[in-house]
């Protein structure tokens, strides 16, 4: 290792200028995030984040970001496991537009799915005639939020489900087990560290989402406004101690996740080089 | 049997949330003709926003490129204690909500920001303005280069440029004439992925943008006017340049991800 430094140039001007840079764009203006809000004091602080209609969002933004992720979590293993294991027309093509929630913008998600759901859409239509309403109520957030957490379980399952040997799975048949079986003891305990990942992933994404959830959430105070909405609302009312309070929890909650899924990521490393 | 079941639960879940809204963005672009299509595009708000976006990519992703190259080159090329957080810090921004991207420009340079009064004072204007866009999308899109390059940079090694080094090359034309161009690839695809989100960032830009038609006004948020105005055509018209710039990004992705596969490099992990 040190033998590299002696032989590679460059190595305290680049580690200087990533540290500057990072430290200007992301570490100063969070710190004063964090700053902001603790000069407000831990009473008006915890009066912010208890606040009943504050309470509500976050219970909608956890909520909603959890189910999403779960339908992704049981739908993203299907369709890795069509994608690593089938051959079918266009299987590319496929392959190329699941990635598409990464790289569509989130507004343009944002009022497709509203147009969709809205009661004279044409999914909104025959599910409002079933008397299930999706635009503006709570169903409506889950649904954009899992729309843009859909790639995620797909693309941590995938790569370890080529990885997969099927001879594992061909021994564990020859000794008896049922194709039920084989999946449950053998292909599932291999795939479980990626899939905790991806849904991890997805339910990170979800927590923060802004612009494909606003349109079609209706956003009514108490009971389809997600937090980073009232985020926003805070900051047009100038109310930037209490936008700051809000914003505090949501990125504790995301520094966590973010931990979280680099422990999951060498766990899955772990559990796929073994 | 069972494969065909398990292939036609697949399809109808992708058919629904991508297929299905991919076809519903064009229907809506296209409902009232093409002359209706081509006159939302062309309307002089549409095309200011369009100029603002692509001024507000053609600053943010340089700036992330270089930061990117940087940033690849201490991570990869040298071992150093502190290098998990470093890689952990790279992420954040991945992770931080876009409002909140938002709020902390606004924090720092608003009116009752820190810096705010001061900047005032000397007559800048940061948010609610050009500059404003700008660090907001340099915030939210930081991670994407570096993110690309690092672990094609790692599965090089260092051997070629140890070999350059010995041989007499100095450290920037190592850099220029052997790395950048070995994780040429991966450098690509980082910069097309910036630029995707960079033009379609919308929770970042919209906290600090201020909403100022023609002048802080980005495609996106040009959207998001035109659709609260009922004007539900010319929105889907707009939209549709965004979703074509999606489809670009996604055919790149591909073709880079099967030269590598032929090339025998494992892709970058995905964002």
């Amino acid at each position: 290792m040190t033998r590299r430094h002696r032989v590679l140039p460059g190595f305290g001007l680049s580690l200087g200028f990533t540290l500057l840079y990072a430290s200007l764009i992301v570490v100063v203006p969070l710190s004063v995030l964090v700053l902001r809000s603790a000069a407000s004091g831990p009473g008006l602080f915890w009066a912010a984040v208890t606040a009943p209609r504050v309470v509500a969002s976050y219970r909608l933004t956890f909520g909603a970001s959890l189910l999403a992720a779960l339908i992704n979590g049981v739908f993203g293993i299907v369709v890795a496991w069509v994608l690593v294991r089938h051959r079918f027309p266009a299987r590319r093509l496929v392959d190329a537009l699941v990635d598409l929630p990464f790289a569509l913008p989130t507004a343009v998600a944002g009022i497709t799915l509203t147009t969709l759901y809205a009661e004279t859409g044409w999914l909104g239509r025959p599910l409002a005639q079933a008397g299930i309403k999706v635009a503006f109520t709570p169903l409506g957030v889950v649904t954009a939020l899992t729309f843009i957490g859909l790639p995620f379980v797909v693309r941590t399952v995938q790569p370890v489900l080529q990885g997969l040997d099927p001879e594992v799975e061909e021994a564990a048949a020859s000794l008896g087990a049922s194709r039920g079986q084989t999946f449950r003891r053998v292909v599932l305990p291999a795939l479980l560290p990626a899939w905790i990942t991806g849904v991890t992933l997805a339910f990170a994404r979800a927590l923060g989402e802004y612009g494909s959830v606003v349109f079609i959430a209706g956003n009514m105070p108490m009971r389809t406004e997600i937090a980073p909405l009232l985020v926003v609302t805070k900051l047009e009312q100038y109310d930037y101690g209490g936008a700051s309070a809000i914003a505090v929890v949501m990125l504790a909650a995301s520094f966590l996740l973010l931990l979280a899924v680099n422990r999951l990521q060498a766990w899955t490393a772990r559990a796929t080089s073994s | 049997m069972l494969g065909a079941a398990l292939v036609a639960v697949a399809l109808a879940y992708l058919g629904l949330f991508l297929v299905i809204p991919l076809v519903a963005v064009l229907a809506q672009a296209f409902q009232n003709g093409v002359a209706a299509y081509l006159a939302a595009v062309r309307e002089p708000m549409a095309l200011a926003a369009l100029r603002l976006t692509l001024v507000t990519a053609a600053l943010a992703v340089p700036l992330n490129l270089v930061f990117g190259v940087a940033a690849a080159w201490a991570v990869a090329k040298f071992e150093f204690r502190g290098k998990t957080a470093l890689v952990t810090l790279i992420d954040l921004p991945f992770a931080v909500s876009p409002v909140i991207a938002g709020l902390v420009f606004i924090l720092l340079f608003g009116r009752q920001g820190t810096l705010g009064p001061w900047l005032a004072a000397h007559g800048f204007q940061v948010v609610f303005a050009v500059p404003g866009l700008v660090l907001a999308t340099v915030f939210v899109t930081l991670p994407f280069v570096a993110r690309e390059l690092i672990p094609v940079m790692q599965a090089m090694g260092t051997e070629e440029e140890e070999a350059a080094r010995l041989l007499g090359a100095g450290g920037w034309t190592t850099l220029f004439r052997v790395t950048l161009p070995g994780a040429k690839w991966g450098l690509l695809f980082g910069v097309i992925l910036s630029n995707a989100r960079a033009m379609g960032e919308f929770g970042a830009v919209s906290v600090v943008s201020g909403h100022i038609r023609g002048q802080t006004n980005t495609l996106p948020l040009h959207v998001e006017i035109l659709y609260n105005e009922y004007e539900f055509q010319s929105a889907f018209a707009v939209a549709s340049l965004l979703t074509v710039l999606a489809l670009v990004t996604l055919v790149a992705r591909a073709l880079v991800e099967w030269r590598s596969e032929e090339r025998g490099i494992a892709p970058g992990p995905r964002p």
